[in-house]
């Protein structure tokens, strides 16, 4: 199942100026919203959505501590180390899909997008970034169906948070599933957007990690984990757990504000 | 029916299996769990006097034989860590304390804590394979191990079993140094001090190069340490290292163990194991004609 493989990296593409998406190919399954840990040599080891699905898999980062900013350098032929998948998927249920993604959020929302889309769904995607410049997979979503963007300096599309195009789009007509990536606390407000209207929704939680196969319990959330139990939640889950948008914990285990 | 209590120092448990420390152990609602899902009792992660980061990642490495890691013992601190226990009594858990420290000092004030939080035993890791500082040296020095558990039996008014490395020569006389020192019972062992190799990267995985091994590949190691340590001492043993069903766990009893604990199996079989290794436990003493698990207890040594 989860055993370390060692990969030279194919293709490293630089989506927006702080995110970048590597391809490899990995004796691995996938399903959208599972995660790698991926092995950055000499830096660190990392939990991390697959943003492609299929035989050269793909992983979508962005650059936000020592060991992603060290990653950002990694070439083709690099080598990284792989282990997974792990965690479970987000369920494909549902003909009409809202998909609300926030930042780097998008790399995990996306394979779930063109899932749903392969089997037949419609699917709205709505993609919110500072600005213009870092949106993520706008050209990816429309191929699937229906793409909105938010940026919070409205440089591009809606001017605000992610979570408010949501509720419009929400407003605008009836979804049968939301899903949503990004931010803790945007999606706590897409949560309970949904929630208020009584739509189901599944969120993808993210915790530091060290082991990713459910023994460490440093990514504790109230008795669930977030490597094995998640890191996909249901909003109806996500109501019985007092952290959820509140509190993380840090490497030492000690509960923090999100 | 068999009767699958036990007891340890005057600790009674509803059966022999415990999770052992370093698994899911680290916030009280994952203890909460782990005891709801069947555990006779569970170890809480090593704490020690302040928060610990532990190390960078990779602390994890998956084998064939087993687990490898060196995550470096983080936790909250002693101080942070009430909340935790306290949320793991809550549920009626059977809570041990697992303590760790620079120096005697350090032991038993985080031990003397952590007993007015409402544990019902100490565990010292004196044994912790992969801490700089912290445990090695002290687990390589049978006078350390004497005087550590002095120190902590000073301190407290609970059982207090020090958890002993198999990184030794003769095991036994550490467990014979802790008995000198006052300890109520021994645990063993640890993991095994233990690398892997990426022959691509040309390089050790673990982020701290060597770790310890845990898992089915170090259970006849344990089997023969828990063994060795019943000819020795008179205080009761707890046998750790590789248990995931009810038969591995018979070998460590009638090795002389009165109670397993149980960490690495988790990963292949989940929560159920505690109740699958109860169970097997009981279905094994009952086909071979024992009424307890008591009459089991150091049966192989004939």
């Amino acid at each position: 199942m989860g055993r370390l493989q060692v990969v030279p990296l194919l293709e490293v593409v630089r989506e927006t100026r702080d995110t970048v998406t590597y391809r490899f190919r990995a004796d691995i399954g996938g399903l959208p919203g599972q995660f790698v840990m991926v092995w950055i040599p000499r830096h660190d080891e990392l939990p991390m959505a697959f943003s492609y699905l299929g035989p050269v898999k793909g992983i979508t980062v962005r650059d936000y501590g020592d060991a992603t900013h060290a990653f950002a350098d990694f070439l083709p032929g690099h080598r990284v180390g792989i282990r997974g998948p792990y965690g479970n998927a987000f369920r494909l249920a549902g003909e009409n899909v809202l998909a609300v993604a926030g930042g780097s959020g998008m790399a995990s929302v996306i394979a779930a997008v063109e899932a749903f889309a392969q089997q037949g769904a419609h699917v709205t995607t709505a993609i919110g970034a500072r600005t213009a410049e870092d949106l993520l997979f706008v050209d990816r979503a429309n191929a699937s169906g229906e793409a909105h963007v938010a940026t919070d300096d409205g440089s591009r599309g809606f001017h605000g948070f992610v979570p408010a195009l949501a509720e419009k789009l929400m407003d605008r007509e009836k979804f049968d599933q939301v899903l949503t990536c990004g931010p803790e606390r945007m999606m706590k407000a897409v949560v309970d957007a949904a929630t208020k209207r009584d739509l189901p929704v599944q969120a993808a939680l993210e915790r530091y990690m060290k082991c990713g196969i459910g023994i460490c319990d440093a990514c504790a959330f109230d008795g669930q984990l977030v490597c094995l139990d998640g890191s996909i939640f249901t909003g109806d889950q996500l109501a019985r757990i007092e952290d959820f948008g509140r509190y993380r914990r840090d490497k030492s285990g000690r509960r923090v504000p999100v | 029916m068999v009767d699958l209590r036990t007891e340890i120092a005057g600790l009674e448990l509803r059966n022999p299996t415990m999770l052992a420390s370093g698994f899911l152990d680290e916030t009280g609602a994952s203890m909460a769990r782990v005891y709801e899902a069947g555990a006779g009792a569970v170890v809480t992660k090593s704490i020690g006097p302040e928060p610990r980061e532990g190390y960078l990642n990779p602390t994890v490495v998956e084998l064939d034989a087993g687990l490898l890691n060196a995550i470096g013992l983080p936790n909250p601190g002693i101080v942070e860590y009430e909340g935790e226990v306290k949320r793991a009594l809550s549920s009626g858990a059977v809570v041990i304390g697992s303590v760790f420290g620079k120096d005697a000092r350090e032991y038993a004030d985080v031990a003397a804590k952590m007993a007015g939080y409402g544990v019902a035993a100490i565990e010292l890791n004196l044994s912790c394979p992969h801490a700089k500082g912290l445990g090695t040296e002290i687990a390589e020095h049978e006078d350390a191990v004497l005087e550590f558990t002095k120190a902590v039996k000073d301190a407290v008014d609970l059982p207090v079993l020090p958890k002993l490395s198999p990184n030794v020569r003769d095991i036994a006389a550490f467990a014979v140094a802790a008995e000198k020192g006052g300890a109520d019972g021994i645990v063993a062992i640890n993991t095994v001090k233990a690398m892997a190799i990426s022959p691509e990267l040309k390089m050790p995985v673990l982020a701290n190069r060597f770790g310890g091994l845990s898992g089915p590949a170090i259970r006849p190691i344990g089997v023969r340490a828990v063994y060795d340590i019943f000819e020795e001492v008179e205080i009761p043993i707890v046998g750790v290292g590789g248990v995931g069903s009810g038969r591995d766990a018979l070998e460590y009893i009638m090795a002389g163990a009165r109670a397993v604990q149980i960490g690495t199996a988790i990963i292949p079989k989940g929560l159920g194991v505690f109740n699958e290794v109860t169970k097997e436990i009981a279905s094994v003493l009952e086909e071979i004609g024992l009424k307890s698990v008591r009459e089991a207890i150091g049966v192989a040594h004939g």
